[in-house]
């Protein structure tokens, strides 16, 4: 059937703000679905919450709604813009959760809208564990036994009767939160009761554990004429017991013959057409390693972050087919994106393998819990292709950015080392190969793992090459060593000499990398995507053209600090470039993303954002200059090494980036120009660290220098502190000095500067709502100004301009203040896009990537109609807010801080900051309650503004309650509060009891600077956190809130 | 050891020998499947061919049992990027380049099998030698080794045996057939009784087969056009199923042409549209002739099935019998398995012309 002609005008919902199972995946599908429909004619009308999203770009839709994605403002968008259609099945589990709640709501079918793509009881079908439990049984595909309980006596009942171990998976929940492993009656209790809670609907699935399988998976794609297709199969090195999303994956299948890959095949395609999905769609399966038995273990009837996967190992574009897909077209009448001359149907050939690796943020959360399961932890993810194994793997391990490729192990005995491989943390793969080189055998870890010992013997040729490389300094073996994915550096340390050596030797033999087309057809038709990796064999196959061309890096894995944000400026530099006449090419390592997709640039080199990786494009491209600005901290830290080797950086030069960065160099800079900033100096020792502290005096903020995100920054109150400080929380040395500042309690804001040298233009201040002490990327922020004097933000769009021009900046900048009686203080200068550029672009209506990109190809923003200072203000008020994924981190200190602790951000703009700020908490997942009661537990210190907050709640019909001293102090200031008890006292009646029994339906809690966590505080804020109560652990953040439930409420006063 | 493949162009590629030394000639194709090297390197329509592997890591999975194709390897050599060391499978029961060793197959690996390929693409399928060195005495001589010219005779039997069964009798013609012919047949409960590809019409029915098979093998149809009077006779009698080679020499006796392809067909996921189903499936292929779709006009054939890229005519059907004929391999092994019903569709037929023969 050709493309429908009785549908105009197509509503596509977004996944919303970034959560951990939830991720830029959806940026990237969402995208790429708009501009297909666009493509066929389509009206396209988006509605999404995340303003850190290319898909929220007005190009990529006909109209864009940055709104919360709930019924009432979906339904408001659809009454106002009447669509023909809405296409729910590429926005994540938000998207289909939000078709399935309009359906049930009765507007779709008042409005006469319809859902395509798959089918709403399809998708039912899928996801409804007994339905789906059925149709396997229906057409004879396996499942392991298993039953959906409603009760905790149901699943204790079926327990007893198939025994240990069991797995527990509640319905409806992102990356199968709340879900795991049981081995006893007690764990199985403690999980099930979890499981039921979280689940929206209250359910779980028990069933028997298939732990140590195979664990398969395929992305499959069908359409209405029921052809049905592998675009791509995947294994996981990791077997069944880990969710997809935190293991290590590779893609093709490596150990399946073809009889058992067809018959998983076979069961695939059999499910997806009985289950009439119309559209992409993953399936997991399990497969014995003794037997042919497999177990089919999951089906996604949607696109899913595998598919983004699977899109970027194959080049097969498979949201972009399935919005075609959607919109009725057929896979045999589709033209193949790849090669253009052949149609899209087509089961893609691989000629390398692919490594996926979770990057999971477990170096910024220290505390939480880092094992591994069925609760998926990764932000982000690595992928790499190689064309052997262990090349793809090694590749994958540096784009990590996790600075251990050979982690020293010394201070850990075998037998600890063994002993953490089950149950398996985020180093497992370290841990084996430090194992394998102590001698331990394979077959032993294979024995405690389960992992297939075809990869782990690839762990042991990687330690083997390391062995020889330690006494062998032949170029054969260097060349070896190459083709295997050693990098320069790794060869250099076991050589003692430096990467430079290894460089200048390598080429002075021709050992150089080549790039390989990645074609989807293993080089079966000729094709013309530029999408290329590197690797050591014979034929180069990207030929640099004659076009002047640009190069610019990426922003990696997204972790927390680095997230989907820096691809939009990647994307947005990427298409300035071009439309400024020249190649642009990128490089990034980041298999999510929108700015891997091989149609963004000219050419895309898929590798990892390492000196030595960029060196080598540089050397095959020799472009005009390298841009780092848009790549976040991971491009920019690559500055001063690719400078040293002669690659020209466009925009502000290292020096000037180093200047923004060196403490003692910025500190320079600020007493010539004459700006005030917070007492502060540097140290490298405790003494000095002392000695600084107490000369300005307590609090101070104390941080290591070039961080990313906020490490290891704290408040630190006294000498007691920090002397705790620096001798738990960081490595200090000359190298690696620590940063003292004083600590002023003041508010916040930030700008975002562009500037050419000459021109400097500030598009708006970005006030946050939360004081200093709390992470930028952790605060609300608001645009205009709300409450900032007209003479500060003078004085910020001053001081903003005298730091552009000190620094020369060319590009962006961004700037942080803290602002104190009246008095704005710098305290941080990041020479590149940051985090807000996103949100401000779209606020101010001023492109700054587009225009820092035209700055860094030598135009002048006095040409492009722009000059020095502050734009005017819009109207419009927006509000941005943090979203978090502590529900997914169990035991992560969820207080917020100076350490950021956000993984995503929404937005909510309005005509009123009160309805703004309504909308950001509603947009951010806040439940926002109108009645019920407030618990309070705050420090000291807080307690005379908390009570002024709780006051106000009490006015609106809240009630209150508070732990013993909070108690007391608000019963002195007449306010009624209910008393609970201690959680550690075991009281009957304490705030976590409260919290379970629904008692509460908001919770304040403050703590001290001292940071030392109690532990009834954290208690209560897990508690709150896993019974989804909001919780607020900043009182300005509650102040707001009080903001917005005020202006909702009518005033009920009596005379 | 260092080894060399050399192609009739003259290109070069550097690798390191496994299993057999001996210097080998053969034609140089590729395979696109990412798995199924075993059944690949067993089946008969490689006969005498050096298969280059595109996946780039073989044997993984190793060798077992139950995937063979034939019993012995058909193929001349096989160039691969990697070989497996250690294997990743509980069927395997040994690895693939000791699989060579027992079966002196020569073998090539840390090939760049992609730029081959490519090479292959871009050239057309072409002659090649594995040797020790790049002497040109060495490769002279071994370009003069002979090629396996009248292949599928070779890779025929030698005389008639039965996989016997409950059901329907097929006679099989065998011009290299693959086991799973066999095994597609044995599991719809068919009597195959299999005859060498020079068999008289008069021999074969004989046995009072209820259809006739005409199976794949390797090398250009016209050499084996002594084959063509056989199935033109039978085809007016029984139902008939041509696969691959079968399909080639079908269309030739019914008076069509074949002509090589440039590269051929050889990987899993070629899809093809069978006219009388809404859908499009992907098949298992394996050919490097085809038939020519021009010189099909004056004959009674017609086609039934499509290549939907380059249009290859994939299927035939004799306008008034029940004879037809598919180019790729629905028995599968290794590839999809998404055109199995061609078999139920032959049983059909051949159910069918029982009941009207019994009438």
């Amino acid at each position: 059937m050709p493309k429908r002609t009785d549908i105009k005008k197509i509503l596509v919902i977004g996944s919303g703000p970034i959560v951990i199972g939830q991720a830029a995946e959806f940026d990237y599908s969402g995208s790429q679905a708009c501009l297909s429909l666009k493509e066929e004619g389509y009206q396209v009308i988006l509605i999404n919450s995340n303003p850190a999203t290319i898909m929220t770009d007005t190009e990529i839709a006909d109209k864009v709604f940055i709104e919360p994605i709930t019924v009432d403002f979906v339904s408001k968008i659809i009454r106002q813009e009447l669509p023909d259609a809405i296409l729910p099945t590429l926005g994540g589990q938000t998207g289909l959760n939000m078709a399935k709640e309009l359906a049930d709501s009765g507007i779709l079918k008042e409005f006469h809208v319809e859902l395509l793509g798959t089918k709403l009881d399809s998708i039912e079908e899928a996801e409804d564990r007994e339905r789906f439990k059925e149709l396997m049984l229906q057409i004879s595909e396996p499942v392991p036994e298993s039953k959906t309980v409603n009760n905790i006596d149901e699943a204790v009942e079926f327990a007893n009767k198939i025994g240990f171990p069991l797995v527990i998976r509640p319905a409806y929940t992102l990356g199968g939160t709340g879900g795991g492993f049981a081995y006893n009656l007690d764990e199985f209790k403690e999980i099930a009761h979890n499981g039921l809670r979280l689940s929206p609907i209250n359910q779980i699935l028990v069933e028997r554990s298939i732990m140590g399988y195979k664990e398969i998976e395929m992305e499959v794609m069908r359409d209405h004429k029921d052809n049905a297709m592998i675009v791509c199969s995947m294994e996981n090195v990791d077997p069944v017991g880990i969710h997809t999303g935190d293991s290590i994956v590779t893609s093709p299948v490596q150990t399946l013959s073809d009889r058992e890959y067809e018959m998983m095949r076979d069961a695939a395609l059999k499910i997806i057409r009985n289950l009439h999905i119309e559209g992409g769609c993953n399936v997991q399966m399990a497969l014995s390693k003794e037997s042919m038995q497999y177990y089919i273990i999951e089906v996604n009837p949607r696109v899913s972050r595998s598919s983004a996967l699977a899109s970027k190992a194959t080049g097969y574009p498979i949201a972009k087919l399935a919005a075609k897909i959607a919109v009725g077209l057929n896979l045999d009448e589709i033209n193949n994106p790849i090669t253009q001359t052949t149609l899209a149907q087509f089961e893609p050939a691989l000629d390398y393998v692919v490594t996926k690796i979770p990057r999971w943020p477990f170096d910024k959360f220290t505390s939480a819990d880092n094992h591994l399961g069925t609760q998926m932890k990764a932000t982000g993810e690595v992928m790499a292709i190689g064309r052997t194994f262990e090349e793809s793997l090694l590749k994958a391990i540096r784009s990590l950015e996790i600075g251990k490729n050979n982690e020293d192990y010394q201070d850990t005995t075998t037998k600890d080392l063994i002993n953490n491989l089950m149950p398996a943390t985020d180093n497992r793969i370290f841990e084996i190969a430090e194992l394998i080189r102590r001698n331990v055998t394979i077959e032993e870890i294979s024995r405690i793992t389960k992992i297939n010992i075809f990869f782990l013997d690839k762990i042991k040729h990687i330690i083997e090459i390391e062995n020889s490389l330690k006494t062998d300094h032949s170029i054969e073996l260097l060349e070896i060593a190459k083709q295997y994915g050693f990098n320069d550096e790794e060869i250099a340390q076991l050589w003692h000499q430096n990467s430079d050596e290894i460089r200048d030797l390598r080429k002075q033999n021709d050992i150089t990398p080549v790039y390989k087309m990645v074609d989807t057809s293993a080089g079966e038709f000729e094709s013309h995507t530029p999408y290329y990796y590197s690797t050591y064999e014979q034929e180069n196959e990207s030929i640099k053209t004659s076009k002047p061309s640009v190069l610019v890096l990426g922003s990696g894995p997204i972790r927390i600090g680095q997230g989907v944000e820096f691809d939009y400026a990647t994307v947005h530099g990427v298409q300035t470039i071009q439309q400024m006449g020249y190649e642009a090419i990128i490089m990034n390592s980041n298999p999510e993303t929108v700015s891997t997709d091989f149609s963004i640039s000219d050419k895309l080199y898929f590798e990892p954002l390492t000196l030595e990786d960029v060196l080598n494009v540089v050397d095959l491209e020799q472009p005009e200059g390298v841009i780092l600005q848009f790549g976040g901290q991971t491009a920019i830290n690559l500055a001063e090494a690719l400078h040293k080797r002669g690659v020209k950086i466009l925009g502000t030069t290292v020096d000037n980036i180093n200047r923004a960065e060196d403490r003692h160099q910025f500190d320079e800079i600020i007493k010539k120009i004459n700006l005030p900033q917070p007492k502060g100096d540097t140290a490298t020792d405790t003494t000095e660290a002392l000695k600084i502290a107490n000369k300005i005096g307590y609090p101070v903020m104390i941080r290591p220098s070039y961080v990313l995100g906020g490490k290891a920054m704290e408040i630190v109150n006294s000498d007691d502190e920090l002397n705790h400080y620096m001798h738990n929380a960081v490595k200090v040395s000359n190298d690696h000095p620590v940063l003292i500042d004083s600590y002023l309690l003041g508010s916040e804001a930030e700008v975002d500067v562009i500037s050419d040298g000459d021109t400097i233009v500030i598009p708006g201040i970005l006030e946050h709502i939360e004081r200093a002490g709390i992470h930028s990327g952790d605060s609300m922020g608001v645009y205009p100004p709300q409450q900032m004097h007209r003479s500060v933000q003078e004085q910020i769009e001053g001081d903003a301009i005298h730091l552009a021009k000190a620094l020369d900046t060319k590009g962006l900048m961004n700037v942080q203040f803290v602002i104190k009686d009246g008095k704005a203080y710098v305290i941080e200068v990041n020479p590149r896009a940051s985090r807000t550029i996103p949100f401000m672009s779209k606020v101010t209506k001023v492109p700054m990537t587009q225009l820092a990109t035209k700055i860094m190809l030598n135009h002048k923003l006095a040409d492009l109609g722009y000059q020095t200072g502050l734009v005017e203000q819009a109207k419009r008020i927006s509000v941005k807010s943090p979203v978090f994924s502590f529900s997914k981190l169990p035991m992560v200190d969820n207080t917020l801080g100076p350490e950021m602790k956000s993984t995503g951000e929404a937005m909510g703009s309005d005509k009123s900051f009160s309805k703004a700020l309504y909308k950001s908490f509603i947009a951010s997942g806040i439940q926002i309650p109108n009645t019920g009661t407030v618990l309070f537990t705050v420090c000291d210190k807080d307690k005379a503004t908390a009570v002024n907050l709780a006051k106000r709640f009490r006015h609106l019909g809240f009630q209150i309650e508070a732990t013993k001293n909070t108690q007391e102090y608000f019963e002195k200031y007449d306010l009624k509060t209910k008393c609970v008890g201690k959680v550690a006292n075991d009281d009957v009646i304490n705030p976590v009891t409260e919290l379970y029994k629904h008692h509460v339906q908001l919770v304040v809690n403050t703590i001290d600077n001292s940071n030392t966590t109690f532990d009834d505080e954290a208690k209560i804020r897990g508690a709150a956190i896993e019974s989804s109560v909001p919780l607020f652990t900043a009182l300005d953040t509650v102040s707001s809130l009080l903001t917005v439930l005020e202006a909702q409420a009518f005033d009920v006063t009596a005379l | 050891m260092k080894r060399y493949l050399v192609l009739k162009n003259g290109s070069i590629y550097k690798g390191n020998g496994f299993g057999s030394k001996k210097i080998v000639h053969g034609e140089l194709v590729f395979s696109t499947g990412m798995t199924g090297y075993q059944e690949s390197m067993t089946d008969a329509s490689y006969y005498g061919q050096m298969l280059v592997f595109t996946y780039p890591l073989i044997g993984n999975y190793g060798i077992n049992r139950d995937d063979m194709e034939s019993l012995h390897p058909t193929v001349n050599a096989i160039i691969v990027k990697e070989t497996a060391r250690l294997t990743g499978n509980w069927r395997s029961q040994m690895t693939l380049t000791r699989y060579a060793e027992i079966e002196d197959l020569p073998g090539i690996s840390c090939i760049d099998t992609r730029a081959l390929s490519k090479e292959l693409r871009s050239q057309g399928s072409m002659e090649a030698v594995v040797v020790d060195s790049l002497d040109e005495k060495v490769i002279h001589e071994a370009f003069e080794r002979p090629l396996a010219i009248s292949s599928a005779q070779m890779a025929s039997t030698n005389s008639i045996y039965q996989a016997p069964n409950s059901g329907l009798r097929v006679a099989m013609l065998d011009f290299g057939l693959k086991d799973s012919i066999l095994r597609a047949l044995a599991k719809r409960n068919v009597n195959v009784i299999v005859f060498p590809s020079d068999t008289s019409a008069e021999e074969i029915m004989k046995i009072n087969p209820d259809g006739l098979l005409l199976s794949n093998g390797p090398g250009d149809p016209l050499n084996i056009s002594y084959a063509l009077p056989t199935i033109k006779k039978l085809e007016a009698k029984l139902p008939v199923l041509g696969i691959c080679m079968g399909h080639q020499l079908f269309a030739l006796a019914n008076g069509a042409k074949t002509y090589k392809m440039k590269f051929g067909h050889r990987g899993f996921n070629h899809s093809v549209k069978d006219k009388n189903q809404t859908r499009t499936n992907f098949t298992s292929q394996n050919h490097g002739y085809a038939v020519e779709e021009a010189s099909l006009k004056n004959t009674d054939l017609e086609v039934t099935q499509r290549e939907i890229n380059d249009g290859t005519v994939e299927g035939l059907k004799l306008k008034n019998c029940p004879a037809f004929s598919v180019q790729y391999h629905p028995d599968a092994s290794p590839g999809p398995h998404d055109a199995e019903y061609v078999f139920d569709e032959f049983i059909d037929a051949m159910k069918v012309n029982q009941k009207a023969g019994n009438k």
